[in-house]
């Protein structure tokens, strides 16, 4: 009867050992993984965002008003970037997306609010991921309550009233209902995207070196630019099937509203997918085997959903996180897709997106093309 | 026969190739002319398949200059490669596509002109019209070498490269390659070969031997076996393996090999290979019979000298 055999078990053991230990890019990302994932998790990654960029709308320069801005600002929530002079001009950087808030003070707030005629002070709200508004929302609307405690004394007290000397306001835009859809579904994009793009490319010059397919395409006048947009068209076509099944379902499924041009969003696709693709090219040379292409990709992978803006709100990592998410293709791309689909936005408005997605294709493919070796050297 | 210039398809000399601090092509210089069969012969690891990959451009030589089909091989790598066909050792085509698929692969890679009526011709001669939707990973190892030679010349080139073209292939198809090669070289492509087979060396116009990254000897079999000077005695009778291990270091004796019921003991110096094996001669209950030596007792004797000069 067979037995287990501690020898042939030991044999076993070793040898995986060796192989483990020379293959360094593997060993390497098995050590990476969970370091990466430990700094991002540990440090990055805040569901409770704060220091979000706020404008400040202030048509009252009186004593209420000043009190009530000091205290936005001693908040850790509000950071007051910018004071717009025309509506207009407010709604603009909210569309843009370069403040979060837009925060209102009628003309009148300190009059009125000692008439005890309890003004209303308007907060508009980018609401495109509710993950990164709820929270600041909701400490304003506590900051409103007792931010006059101190000034309201004496007489003034009975303006304290039952419900507060001020009535908030909020005024969440381009997903007023908070749906967690709206965000997602478009995000998804950007990461089913990523995934696959990568990862197919990345298997696709490794797979020609491991068969051995390599040496005789190298023996043939075909020059690298030609081999690698070669294999990049094919993927591009399966790019826009994934986009235009990701938006149907978007549509007829989750009813996530299309207010923007879906056209100009196929067109940004492209250079979305070719800038993964080029990616994936570019790993393929680094690659020395398909499971090393696989593990780059991945590698790649998490990062795209982490610190892009995808699981948790861009804004409320640390800056340090920021600069590494602008790096990568889909922080661009979320913001295009949702701008476009959530808020309306035309060539006008995504056009700061496009340039680093630009950027990086170019980047990308730069290397993937230094990298292919036309000889076996 | 003089040799004009434009006879010679590939004439490179002082050929080096280092990988890391080790040579493995060591300033080889090769003439090789237009029409020719060139079998190249050598142990594994000697560098054949290293010298072949510079002549189409798949490697840089660290040194050496030269021309292939006119063309420098150290800066016209891209024109070379048009106008050569390089059959790799290991089977390099595509296994998940089609017979077909793969040579129209290629043929649209080359700008073959006329490329459908290119690949139907390719595909009869190779004898696999009718099956040219197979794919090619589903061939046997015959077959694959066949698909890889039609594909190798669906371009027309002027230069053959084959590296060990025959390796793992049964007798029959062996012999039906080597018939094509030399129709080919009759119509007059230039062929350069490697083999480890004695037979397939003595099939070629001319040969030469590479150990160690060293070119050791080249010529026509009759001028390779010549120059080597070795004498062989062919001993038939009883106890054969007792009287190999008896004869087996003693001074003068080089190679002791058994050849079916027979023993060739092969030395380079004939006078002192006689004296050695006198005893046993004189002795009897043997028969002893000087004949001419093999190609393969050259190359062992040329391997085991190169192995003292250079390892």
């Amino acid at each position: 009867m067979p037995r287990f055999s501690l020898h042939r078990f030991w044999a076993v053991v070793l040898k995986e050992f060796i192989q483990m230990m020379r293959d360094r890019v593997t060993f390497g990302i098995m050590v990476g993984i969970p370091l990466m994932q430990l700094l991002l998790f540990g440090f990055a990654i805040n569901s409770d965002p704060k220091h979000l960029p706020t404008a400040l709308r202030a048509a009252d320069q009186g004593p209420f008003a000043r009190s009530f801005v000091a205290a936005l600002r001693q908040s850790d929530y509000f950071a007051l970037v910018r004071e717009p002079a025309t509506d207009a001009e407010a709604q603009r950087l909210l569309q843009l997306g370069e403040v979060q808030f837009v925060v209102n003070i009628p003309e009148d707030f300190s009059r009125r609010l000692l008439r005890g005629e309890r003004p209303t002070v308007l907060i508009e709200a980018d609401a495109s991921d509710p993950a990164a508004t709820g929270p600041a929302v909701a400490a304003a609307r506590t900051l409103a309550a007792t931010v006059f405690d101190r000034d309201l004394r004496g007489p003034l007290a009975r303006l304290r009233g039952q419900d507060g000397p001020v009535v908030f306001a909020v005024h969440a835009q381009y997903n007023p209902e908070n749906i967690t859809q709206y965000n997602i579904v478009p995000g998804l994009m950007g990461v089913v995207l990523t995934m696959t793009m990568v990862m197919i490319t990345a298997l696709a010059i490794t797979r020609e070196r491991e068969r051995g397919t390599m040496e005789n395409l190298l023996a043939t006048p075909v020059r690298p630019i030609e081999v690698m947009l070669g294999k990049i068209l094919p993927y591009i076509a399966v790019g826009y099937i994934q986009v235009t099944l990701i938006l149907l379902a978007a549509r007829f499924v989750f009813q996530v509203p299309m207010l923007g041009s879906v056209p100009l969003l196929y067109a940004v696709a492209l250079l979305f997918i070719a800038a993964n693709l080029a990616v994936g090219i570019t790993f393929s040379t680094l690659a020395k085997n398909q499971l090393q292409a696989v593990q780059m990709a991945f590698f790649f992978f998490l990062p795209s959903i982490l610190l892009s803006g995808f699981m948790f709100p861009f804004r409320g990592m640390p800056e340090w996180a920021q600069w590494l998410g602008s790096v990568l293709p889909n922080t661009h791309f979320l913001r295009i897709v949702r701008g476009i689909l959530l808020k309306g936005n035309g060539p006008l408005e995504i056009a700061p997106e496009i340039w680093p997605l630009l950027l990086f294709l170019i980047v990308a493919m730069a290397i993937g093309v230094k990298r292919y070796r036309q000889t076996l050297d | 026969m003089s040799l004009l210039s434009s006879d010679l398809v590939i004439d490179v000399t002082g050929v080096t190739k280092r990988f890391g601090r080790k040579t493995v092509v060591n300033d080889v210089a090769l003439q090789v002319r237009r029409g020719e069969i060139y079998g190249f012969l050598g142990p594994n690891g000697s560098g054949k398949t290293t010298f072949i990959r510079m002549l189409c451009g798949l490697l840089t030589p660290d040194a050496g200059s030269g021309t292939c089909l006119g063309h420098d091989v150290l800066t016209q790598q891209a024109v070379i490669k048009r106008e050569v066909g390089y059959m790799t050792q290991k089977f390099s085509f595509y296994e998940d596509l089609s017979i077909r698929e793969n040579l129209d692969f290629i043929a649209r890679i080359y700008a073959v002109p006329d490329r459908a009526a290119a690949v139907q011709r390719s595909l009869e001669q190779l004898g696999l019209a009718n099956r040219s939707r197979q794919l090619a990973g589903e061939l046997s190892g015959g077959w694959k070498q066949r698909l890889a030679l039609a594909a190798c010349l669906i371009h027309s080139p002027k230069l053959l490269l084959l590296d060990e073209p025959t390796a793992g292939v049964d007798p029959k198809a062996r012999r039906d390659f080597w018939d094509q090669i030399h129709r080919l070289a009759a119509d007059g492509l230039t062929v350069l070969i490697t083999t480890h087979y004695m037979d397939e060396a003595e099939r070629c116009h001319r040969l030469a031997y590479l150990a160690y990254g060293n070119l050791l000897t080249h010529g026509t079999v009759d001028e390779v076996v010549a120059r080597a000077g070795l004498t062989t005695w062919e001993v038939t009778g009883d106890n054969l393996p007792v009287l190999a291990a008896s004869l087996r270091g003693r001074p003068g004796v080089e190679q002791v090999v058994p050849f079916g019921n027979t023993l060739h003991v092969t030395g380079r110096d004939a006078a002192r290979l006689e004296a050695a094996v006198a005893p046993w001669r004189a002795a009897g209950g043997h028969r002893w019979t000087r004949i001419p030596a093999g190609l393969e007792d050259v190359f062992i004797s040329l391997m085991e000298t190169a192995k003292d000069n250079f390892a």
